[in-house]
């Protein structure tokens, strides 16, 4: 081909320059969350220290060592433990029950009908209020949370699963098709891909709901959990009035939460939807 | 001559709210092994409907279209298509990996054999440099050459498209079309183009079929396989295009440009 030097050497700088525009951008991204983090810290401690009343407001490095004496002394790591165990399970068997049913969906119009009614009907109605019945049917215990966080997951992962499949380009359906890929395969090396970006909220969205349907439970029915959770870590201690303990259990509920979105979600980002240019950093 | 694609009285009909439409009546046509068919009319005659047709993704109300013998029924990697949108290659591959990827599931290769085809093709369409980079980072021109590379890789009984070009800027775009020419003539692969430019379609075809709109119905068909890229802007090759436009447009010189 005649063009290919005139054309060439424009995309390569361009693709490198983005590379190097890239490493920058995350480089100083970090130091701003740092810088942030910091921050927010020093404001803690200057107001705890301004205010002088441990039992209301401990300060940043009383919650410090309280984190770090409950991880060595108390059960914090094993309340945490538990606490991630069950979330894991819930989370697990509610992606699986997600894309059951969108698969189903995405095949037959009458499941599309149910799930696009279901979703309608469960997405408001918030998990928690569902504990007590829950409890009713399948006793004080595992079974009863699992139930409560399947049902804060299921909906809003199927939802945007569902959506991802729906607003894939006609163009990579035609693709997939001229290729003569049918079933599982085209679903597989098609559909999935190419609704990965809204797959991929749907998996954060439907931990973040996870994450905290199962603290308010533990918190509101703390003992239904066979060992004792990280929300019953904080109900246990804020009613011996251990208030820098309550607030090193809601710090371990933050990390959890920051570690995964960062260290999880955004890392499987970077090296899928955003390498790929099919979402913006 | 053998002909590889054979469309015998093809209609086509669309459903809508109000019932169906018919988008093409009553065409036919035959392509022989190595010919340049163009479909060429006015937006509405139905050019990118038979494309499609041809292609499997949308069955003909009556009329048939056979290729080598057998008639379509189904989407098959034995007819390629390129489109017109930059998004026809999977966003989640490298360029590569775009192009060995239909050898792989279609065709049957393995892995090294299909990348080191993948690798050749892209060679060819002047593309070595950038096949390990995903498609987002490439000009429009460049997705266009790589679809084209991807379905020439996999050397389909016949290479199908929908108005490849007309997305492209004009200096990338007559420099896509004299490549595509090239490759034709060392390839000689068998090809069915859509377009409604009358420029493009005397460049790139060796035969015309005219569309009238609404619906589609054959006008007539034009031989223009001794008029290349060499003859561009020449008298004949204007007379020709005066001529093809007056048979589209009617006798107003110069109405629909």
């Amino acid at each position: 081909m005649t063009d290919h030097i005139a054309e060439a050497p424009i995309a390569a700088t361009g693709s490198s320059a983005r590379r190097l525009h890239w490493s920058a951008l995350r480089r100083s991204a970090m130091v701003r969350r740092v810088l942030v983090l910091a921050t927010l810290a020093l404001l803690w401690q200057l107001a705890a220290t301004f205010t002088a009343s441990p039992l209301l407001l401990p300060s940043f490095t009383q919650t410090m060592t309280a984190l770090w004496d409950g991880l060595l002394h108390e059960n914090l790591a094993s309340a945490t433990a538990a606490s991630l165990g069950i979330l894991i399970k819930g989370y697990l068997l509610a992606l699986l029950l997600g894309l059951i049913f969108v698969s189903l969906a995405t095949a037959n119009a009458l499941c599309r009908e149910a799930l696009i009614t279901l979703t309608a009907m469960f997405n408001p109605l918030p998990a928690i209020a569902l504990l007590p019945l829950a409890m009713l049917w399948f006793g004080l215990g595992e079974t009863s949370l699992i139930f409560v966080l399947v049902h804060s997951v299921l909906w809003p992962f199927a939802l945007a699963t569902f959506t991802g499949f729906q607003s894939v380009p006609d163009t990579h359906r035609l693709v997939g098709r001229n290729y003569g890929l049918t079933g599982a395969r085209y679903v597989g090396s098609i559909l999935i891909p190419s609704a990965l970006p809204s797959i991929l909220s749907g998996l954060k969205i439907g931990w973040a709901f996870a994450w905290r349907t199962l603290i308010a439970a533990e918190l509101v029915f703390g003992v239904s959990a066979s060992q004792g959770g990280l929300g019953w870590f904080i109900f246990r201690n804020r009613n011996e009035l251990f208030t820098d303990k309550v607030f090193a259990g809601l710090i371990m509920v933050i990390l959890i939460g920051l570690i995964v979105e960062f260290g999880l979600f955004r890392a499987i980002e970077a090296v899928t939807v955003r390498r790929w240019g099919m979402q913006r950093g | 001559m053998s002909s590889v694609i054979e469309a015998r009285r093809l209609s086509i009909d669309y459903d809508t709210e109000h019932g169906p439409v018919r988008a093409v009546d009553n065409v036919s046509f035959t392509v022989a092994r190595s010919e340049r068919l163009v479909l060429l009319g006015p937006s509405g005659c139905g050019k990118s409907t038979i494309l499609k047709s041809i292609a499997g993704f949308i069955r003909p109300s009556s009329g048939d279209i056979l290729v080598e013998g057998r008639a379509v029924t189904k989407p098959g990697p034995d007819r390629l298509v390129v489109f017109q949108e930059f998004d026809q290659l999977l966003p989640w591959k490298t360029v590569r990996d775009n192009v060995a990827f239909p050898l792989k599931v279609a065709r049957g290769k393995s892995g090294a054999e299909a990348r080191a085809l993948a690798e050749a093709a892209l060679a060819k369409v002047g593309l070595a440099r950038v096949i390990k980079d995903y498609p987002h980072t490439l000009s429009g021109g460049m997705k266009q050459r790589a679809a084209i590379a991807r379905a020439l890789a996999a050397s389909p009984e016949v290479l199908l498209m929908d108005e490849p070009f007309a997305a492209l800027d004009a200096l990338t775009r007559g420099t896509l079309q004299h490549d595509l020419l090239a490759l034709a003539e060392e390839l000689q692969f068998t090809l069915v183009f859509v377009t409604h430019s009358i420029d493009e379609a005397i460049l790139i075809g060796t035969r015309l079929h005219l569309l009238s709109a609404h619906p589609g119905r054959t006008i007539t068909t034009f031989d223009t396989s001794g008029i290349g890229a060499a003859q561009l802007g020449s008298p004949q090759f204007r007379a020709l295009s005066e001529e093809i436009r007056h048979t589209l447009f009617g006798r107003r010189s110069g109405a629909a440009a």
